[in-house]
């Protein structure tokens, strides 16, 4: 009965959701009166997906085979996390839970946003409605979770143990919260330009929530890369997988809208720019969306290709970002541009951060989906890898690194100060971070060295905005955006060590036997057999020394039954200038083991970026929220971005 | 700036970043895209020696062979009308098994494709998309479907 009350609230949400759009198109034709449950309907609406995902969530813990979902997908043994983790570990669980997410943030729009006017809210809320109005389409007719078996099999087809992981629980839903919460941005932007009320008030409402999913979207890609680098066990943290890339589009376009916004809030200015961001970073989520869940790409990701639901989610997305081009072609000519600017000024500044951005989500973009064209058209099968992505995007980042460091320091409207005098200590900086990484190492490659050199120069050069008032006094959004760009620097400093001094050792050992990685010396202890909860094991014993005191590490390899597969489980300790990495691979004959070294200095500083940005975001968001609280709405215009 | 001046900028500011985005994606695939070959593309030439590529099929049942430096080893791809020999230096992947699908990514030297990475099936679904219709036309799907 739960699977079947799953479905039922589905239905009823679609139907709400068509409603919902009635209601949209009604009011927007006559009056809003017409309108007046719509902010009903969605709550009631987010509350019907919500039944749905817990029944699915219900019929997953329950381990209930009759579903085939849950046949297909799980396993009596598995630990319960995992079995409840399972239900959104798969194709239809997870557009479910995608579907959840966007209802509920519909839901959420309806109840707090005060900021638009009520005629843009009901249009932003009927446009949320047709986005989830296509999705439970496609959970309806062509990925029905809740399906029955019969008669119910005796037990489940397992998961892949590879998947049987904390970041599995965590890493999907906190991506798909970020992808979602760019759909109100979208939804938002949608019903301006229907309204034709694009203006800072508009801006504004949009914030926190491309904010949200901004930070969102950082932590889950940040997460996402720690988990494969510890998993995977090959020592990368970033594959350029179309799986990862389908990540990090939506985030370049959501941190170009997210500085896009800014002005639009403060100063009224790039309309048509901000509402064609806002329209792009959705339509980046759902473009990811069609990349992972139609399995179209090669990628160590990807699903078992079922063109019946690439083809529906294709066209959907077609429908919606078509649909939204559209309006954006007919309305957006007739925007007013808001207060000029001049040439020299923090609007122009952020104008160049946009168009690096989106230069570099272009070729990302491009990058992702070239296999896709050149098979298109000539049936020829080709990969595009990381040296594509690193030599082209690369040298990009680094500039829009530098320029980081010079856009908060100019001023709104027209800057006639020489600003490059306050940047004389990061250019010292970044230029003797040149001369010491020539001369201690001479050997490594351009890209890193000039990552080391834009990293020690950002260092100090994002601190500036605080230099000459008093931090105290300097709003939480300021010291948020600090904070962003310090972890750009922090972030680049691990990246560029890592490239340039890791070392790689693999090899075989015996029992007894000493292999060296870098200033590591590793001794094989010995490797003994183990058992998990639904998997057996072999642990090797390594010793590890440099100089002083020894470290002990356990890697594994582990066995699974169901379905039969193996998994090795990376040993990774860290120490304060690097991570010691350590995998343990099959045996030989005559009773070796190989062996998996590396030493990766520095290489934690890359996640520890990560979290960095996502906290200023965090700041940032909170500095937002407490302020709009104490101010009245006139004193926040008045004083606008800081 | 006067708002018109503004937004004449800004629109041809937005048509040179796409430009640039496109040219700069096109002379970076041009020069660094890798193709996907079958032991047959191989077997015809299509595949030049020492370019980046990917060779993707079945491990042939029996091939692998280990090297005495217990990390080097050689296996045989088949797409059933094809083989091309394959080493790799390195821990095979989690799913890599003889008579399942798997891609290695590398390039040709010799007759031999030597591999730097080796992708196999991740998840228990996957499978190289490249290798669909080999499944099928082999009756092989079963096993790598599971």
């Amino acid at each position: 009965m739960i699977a079947e009350a799953g479905l039922a609230a589905l239905w009823l949400a679609a139907g709400l959701a068509a409603y919902q759009f009635l209601l949209m198109i009604l009011a927007l034709r006559s009056n809003l009166e017409v309108a007046r449950p719509m902010r009903a309907v969605a709550v009631v609406q987010g509350g019907l997906t919500l039944v749905a995902f817990a029944m699915l969530l219900l019929v997953f813990a329950r381990s209930d085979m009759s579903v085939a979902l849950v046949f297909e997908n799980s396993h009596s043994a598995k630990p319960f996390i995992y079995k409840v983790a399972g239900a959104w570990g798969n194709h239809e669980g997870s557009m479910l839970m995608w579907v959840t997410i966007l209802a509920v943030a519909g839901a959420f729009l309806a109840l707090f946003s005060r900021r638009t006017t009520e005629r843009t809210l009901i249009a932003g809320l009927g446009s949320q409605a047709v986005l989830a109005l296509g999705f439970y389409a496609f959970l309806l007719f062509a990925s029905n979770p809740f399906a029955r078996l019969f008669p119910a099999p005796m037990d489940g087809q397992g998961l892949n143990p590879l998947l049987q992981d904390p970041g599995l629980a965590f890493h999907p839903p906190t991506l798909y919260l970020g992808y979602v919460g760019l759909s109100v941005a979208f939804s938002l932007a949608v019903g301006a330009l229907l309204t034709g009320e694009v203006d800072s008030r508009l801006a504004r409402a949009m914030r926190p929530w491309v904010l949200g999913a901004w930070i969102l979207l950082t932590l889950g890609i940040t997460a996402g890369s720690y988990w494969a680098y510890y998993e995977l066990g090959w020592g990368g943290y970033w594959f350029w997988d179309p799986v990862e890339n389908a990540s990090l589009m939506p985030w370049l376009a959501a941190t170009a809208l997210l500085h896009s916004m800014n002005v639009l809030a403060a100063r009224g200015a790039l309309k048509a720019w901000t509402m064609m961001l806002a329209v792009i970073a959705f339509s980046m989520s759902m473009v990811g969306t069609f990349l992972v869940r139609s399995g179209i790409l090669t990628s160590v990701h990807a699903f078992a290709i079922d063109p019946q639901r690439g083809t529906f989610l294709l066209v959907l997305l077609a429908i919606y970002v078509g649909a939204a081009f559209t309006l954006f072609a007919l309305r957006g000519a007739s925007l007013k541009e808001g207060a000029p600017f001049e040439l020299v000024s923090r609007e122009s500044g952020l104008v160049v951060n946009n168009l690096i951005l989106s230069v570099i989500l272009g070729i990302v973009f491009l990058g992702t989906l070239y296999p896709l064209f050149v098979e298109a058209l000539s049936g020829e099968k080709l990969s595009v890898g990381a040296p594509y992505f690193n030599a082209v995007a690369g040298p990009l980042a680094l500039i829009l690194a530098v320029l980081v460091g010079v856009g908060p320091l100019l001023s709104w409207r027209s800057e006639r100060r020489l600003i490059f005098r306050q940047l004389r200590i990061p250019a010292l900086l970044g230029l003797s971070a040149l001369v010491i990484t020539m001369i201690l190492a001479p050997d490594i490659h351009i890209l890193p060295r000039l990552g080391f050199v834009v990293a020690a120069y950002l260092i100090a050069a994002a601190v500036l905005p605080l230099v000459g008032r008093n931090p105290l006094r300097a709003p939480l959004a300021t010291w948020g955006m600090v904070l962003a760009h310090l972890g750009i620097a922090v972030g680049l400093t691990g990246m560029a060590a890592n490239a340039a001094f890791s070392s790689e050792r693999l090899g075989i050992a015996k029992p007894g036997d000493t292999l060296s990685v870098g200033p590591w010396l590793v001794q094989l202890e010995g490797v003994t057999p183990t058992a998990g909860k639904n998997f057996t094991a072999v642990e090797a014993e390594l010793r590890a020394t440099r100089g002083e005191g020894a470290v002990i590490l356990n890697p594994q390899t582990h066995y699974y039954s169901d379905p039969p597969t193996e998994t090795n489980e990376s040993a990774i300790r860290t120490f304060w200038n690097g991570q010691l990495y350590t995998v343990i691979g099959k045996s030989d004959a005559s009773g070796g083991w190989q062996l998996r070294l590396w030493w990766k200095p520095f290489v934690t500083l890359i996640w520890a970026g990560g979290a960095l940005i996502a906290m200023g975001g965090a700041l940032a968001l909170l500095g937002r929220i407490w302020r709009r609280r104490r101010l009245s709405s006139g004193e926040w215009r008045r004083k606008g971005y800081a | 700036m006067k708002p018109k001046n503004q937004r004449l900028v800004l629109v041809s500011a937005a048509l040179v970043a796409v430009l640039v985005a496109v040219l700069l994606a096109m002379w970076g695939l041009r020069s660094q895209a890798s193709f996907f070959y079958t032991p047959a593309d191989i077997v015809s030439g299509k595949a030049r020696d020492g370019e980046a590529a990917r060779l993707g099929g079945m491990v042939e049942k029996g091939s692998i062979t280990h090297d005495p430096d217990g990390v080097t080893i050689r296996f045989i791809v088949t797409d059933g009308k094809a083989i091309t020999p394959v080493i790799y230096r390195g821990i095979v992947p989690d799913l890599f098994r003889e008579g399942s699908g798997a891609v290695a990514e590398g390039r040709m030297e010799h007759g031999t494709f030597v591999a730097d990475t080796i992708l196999a099936k991740h998840d228990e679904r996957y499978m190289p998309p490249e290798l669909g219709n080999l499944a099928a036309e082999h009756k092989t799907g079963k096993t790598l479907e599971k």
